[in-house]
């Protein structure tokens, strides 16, 4: 099982009776997972993490054993909930997923979950492999119900993408009482209840950390006294992998930190260690307690670590002996967007426009990248079209017509819905571009408000965008193909000059979705004597093109190359066709 | 080979070219044969036609789910270059196998930057008996292009200490009935074109 796959059987084997999540790597395929394996769970997709945690906390001040699943980010737009629910505590289980992203496989930032547990007064577990993934979904629930707060189980690209063997057991449901209970100074946070409530988390973090002591996962593994290591997570692992000999202290909670044990350690070791990646979260609890310890001089702030890196900065050099580099230069490999993407088509009609884009994130962030090179910035879920409002107010003719915001329908339900209201309310010329692929198609096409589906693929509503705009109090809506791209750039181009706010709905199925397809699926080609080699349609940066070179020109050709199709991936979306001036780009017979 | 050691098969190639699922199949049958067993792969954005990577390691106790550069025993490439891209993870004594196939990364397509000439030489000049087969070419004859990455795992089967019997029988279980045939028939024909 991977990692995710553990954390979803440890929601069915303890009892979870409610998970809600947002998508996010690496988090994602942990509500998938429970969708289709533990139909005992009620599990849905929530519009966004904040809603996941709210929903995840309703269940459990009704007793029910609760889980909210998120990415690292998420739990930003999830922090108001999250900073609150440590003070009213829980009552069934509620343990919070949050899956860190250590090298920015997949994210923006690399925040270390770990400092939010401390922030929070929450305690925080950290699984090592898929088995204490799964074992400490279970501990996680106990330990919510037994002290009364929420828990968040932290685990990281490298525990949840990674398999390892898992032995499971039979589903036993959690032990309080399911009901409608009234207790307003536990639930109500008034601020003379919150008073009240404050004190106690206080309470509850000494009794944590005292419990951190005995708990079964924290373990002191002696070996070779002469170096000793505290790790968790998958560092824990690197290190046991280049360091066998070593002696260990091994968390499964990283807070809070049994103080006790830890002095225990460093007094039995010569040499103590820290091996975690991102902040020097461990290092620094253990300095404060004036134990010498060595830490981030040696295993750095940035990224994540690996074995190699472990042995570097245990040893000095890696004992391993590569075969070594083949000294060429490689071209990158960057994901792309994929060929017939309704997204290639929507930005080039706005290359065209000239536009400076307001970007947010999703597959269309790729747009950023070159031949497209059409995303000017992208901040966080939901950023654009706030960022793009403020540009357009402090700029005044500066930005007039000349910017635009792009979003997609996932991420538009997600966090756009509240700017688009803030930009109808204060007004501005901004136009908004919605990407509406119907579905969240960065994660791997997970359904959302929008698409009329639910995690279980139910039939259910299907939130209007245009109906929604229409009652925030925009006047301009407009909803356009992208595929035609030449009607696309006059809407926008007569969008922008609109003095007042303007909605563009962009609106084709992702090109990977079979459902509701629009694409032909029929490849089409280009005639190479007729083709100019102007690399209009290359620059749309379709993988199902290529440019190729003419290295010994016959007589009087002064082309460099020509562009071709690969009929292997071309989806027949046309948008070569449309920018073609030279009419090259036919249907293939 | 001795039964304590560890084996590490590094898999490579481009998002989309069934490398997640040779992977899943090598570990579900060591862990058959009774290996512990971890395997890591990154595939954030892979399905948009990144550089895809899985790590699978086997043997009596795995520590790391990913392999330390320099110890690959197998480095198993899909695509000509991404072999170069991974190349430093296999160790001094590993054995490549790689797909004669170029897949043109966006800088290459729209005619910015050159492939890389000559790639299967530059690896042969380093690992001689590197083992080079157009497997989608193979794939085809044998009457299904989807199955090249079946291939592949019957070459590695001939690289590693394991009963062919058991990979048969998880290619049993893990495929729709209908796909087990030509799978089973593009596992036996990797197996006879691997040189050991």
């Amino acid at each position: 099982m991977s990692g995710n796959e553990g954390i979803a059987r440890g929601a069915y084997e303890y009892g979870v009776r409610l998970a809600s999540a947002y998508p996010g790597t690496p988090s994602t395929e942990i509500l998938e997972y429970i969708g289709a394996l533990y139909p005992e769970i009620t599990a849905g997709w929530a519009p966004n993490e904040k809603v996941a945690l709210e929903v995840a906390a309703g269940a459990a001040y009704g007793g029910a054993r609760a889980m909210a699943v998120m990415k690292h980010v998420g739990l930003n737009v999830a922090a108001d909930p999250f900073m609150t629910l440590s003070y009213t505590g829980v009552n069934g289980g509620l343990v919070i997923v949050v899956c860190d992203d250590p090298e920015m496989h997949s994210s923006q930032n690399e925040q270390d979950t770990r400092n939010y547990a401390k922030f929070g007064k929450v305690p925080c577990l950290e699984p090592s492999d898929s088995q204490e993934a799964k074992d400490l979904i279970g501990e996680a629930l106990r330990i919510s119900e037994e002290f009364d707060t929420p828990v968040i189980l932290r685990s990281s690209t490298r525990i949840s993408h990674s398999m390892s063997l898992v032995e499971t057991k039979n589903r036993s449901e959690g032990p309080k009482e399911l009901g409608l209970k009234k207790d307003p100074m536990k639930f109500v946070m008034l601020p003379a209840m919150a008073r009240r409530r404050h004190p106690i988390v206080e309470q509850r973090l000494k009794d944590l950390a005292a419990f951190a002591e005995t708990f079964s996962f924290n373990k002191i593994i002696m070996g070779d006294e002469s170096l000793g290591i505290i790790s968790s997570g998958v560092n824990f692992q690197y290190a046991r992998e280049v360091a066998p000999a070593a002696s260990f202290l091994k968390l499964g909670m990283v807070w809070p930190l049994p103080g006790k044990m830890i002095r225990d350690f460093a007094s039995k070791v010569k040499r103590l260690v820290i091996v975690e990646d991102l902040d020097p979260f461990l290092e620094e609890a253990v300095r404060l307690m004036g134990i010498p310890v060595e830490g981030k001089e040696l295993t750095g702030l940035c990224s994540e670590l690996s074995p190699e890196k472990v042995e570097i900065a245990l040893t000095g050099a890696s004992s391993a002996k590569s075969i070594g580099a083949i000294d060429v230069e490689l071209p990158l490999r960057p994901p792309n967007m994929c060929p017939g993407c309704p997204h290639r088509a929507t930005f080039t009609a706005l290359k065209k426009n000239k536009v400076y884009v307001s970007g947010d994130i999703g597959c269309y962030t790729l747009g950023a990248l070159p031949p497209l090179g059409m995303l000017d910035h992208c901040l966080c879920m939901g950023a654009g079209i706030g960022v793009a409002s403020g540009l357009d107010r402090a700029l005044g003719d500066l930005a007039k017509g000349k910017a635009v915001a792009v979003i997609g329908d996932s991420t538009f339900f997600h966090s756009g819905m509240t700017p688009l209201l803030e930009l109808a309310y204060n007004g501005g010329s901004t136009t908004v571009v919605i990407l509406d692929n119907r579905t969240t198609a960065m994660t791997g096409a997970q359904n959302h408000p929008g698409t009329g589906f639910t995690l279980r693929e139910t039939p259910t509503i299907s939130a209007d965008i245009e109906k929604l705009a229409e009652s925030f109090g925009f006047k301009r809506i407009r909803t356009v193909n992208p595929y035609k791209i030449k009607e696309l750039e006059d809407v926008v181009a007569e969008e922008l000059n609109a003095p007042e706010p303007s909605l563009i709905i962009s609106r084709a199925p992702c090109a990977l979705l079979k459902a509701g397809r629009i694409l032909s699926d029929k490849p089409l080609k280009i005639e190479k004597d007729v083709c100019k080699g102007c690399k209009s349609c290359i620059n749309t940066g379709c993988p199902a093109l290529e440019f190729v070179k003419i290295e010994e020109p016959v007589e009087g050709d002064k082309r460099k190359g020509f562009s071709r199709i690969n009929s292997g991936l071309c989806v027949g979306c046309r948008t070569c066709f449309e920018v073609c001036k030279f009419d090259a780009v036919k249907e293939a017979s | 080979m001795s039964n304590d050691r560890v084996y590490n098969v590094l898999i490579v190639g481009v998002g989309g070219q069934g490398i997640i699922l040779a992977s899943d199949v090598l570990g579900m049958v060591a862990a058959r044969h009774g290996y512990d067993v971890k395997k890591n792969e990154i595939h954030g954005m892979a399905q948009r036609g990144g550089s895809v990577s899985s790590h699978v390691r086997f043997g009596k106790f795995v520590s790391s789910p990913i392999i330390k550069m320099g110890e690959a025993d197998v480095l198993l490439s899909f695509e000509q270059i991404e072999t170069l891209r991974y190349f430093p993870f296999l160790s001094e004594k590993g054995k490549v196998i790689v797909n004669d196939l170029k897949i043109l990364p966006p800088a290459v397509f729209t005619g910015k930057q050159d492939y890389p000439a000559d790639v299967i030489g530059k690896i042969k000049e380093k690992v001689p008996d590197a083992l080079v087969m157009n497997a989608e070419e193979i794939a085809t004859q044998l009457g299904n292009p989807r199955v090249a990455n079946v291939i592949f795992l019957g070459v590695l089967s001939k690289y590693l200490d394991i009963p062919v019997e058991t990979y048969e029988e998880v290619l049993k279980e893990s495929l729709k009935p209908k796909l087990v045939d030509i799978n089973l028939k593009a596992f036996q024909k990797g197996r006879s074109l691997a040189a050991v």
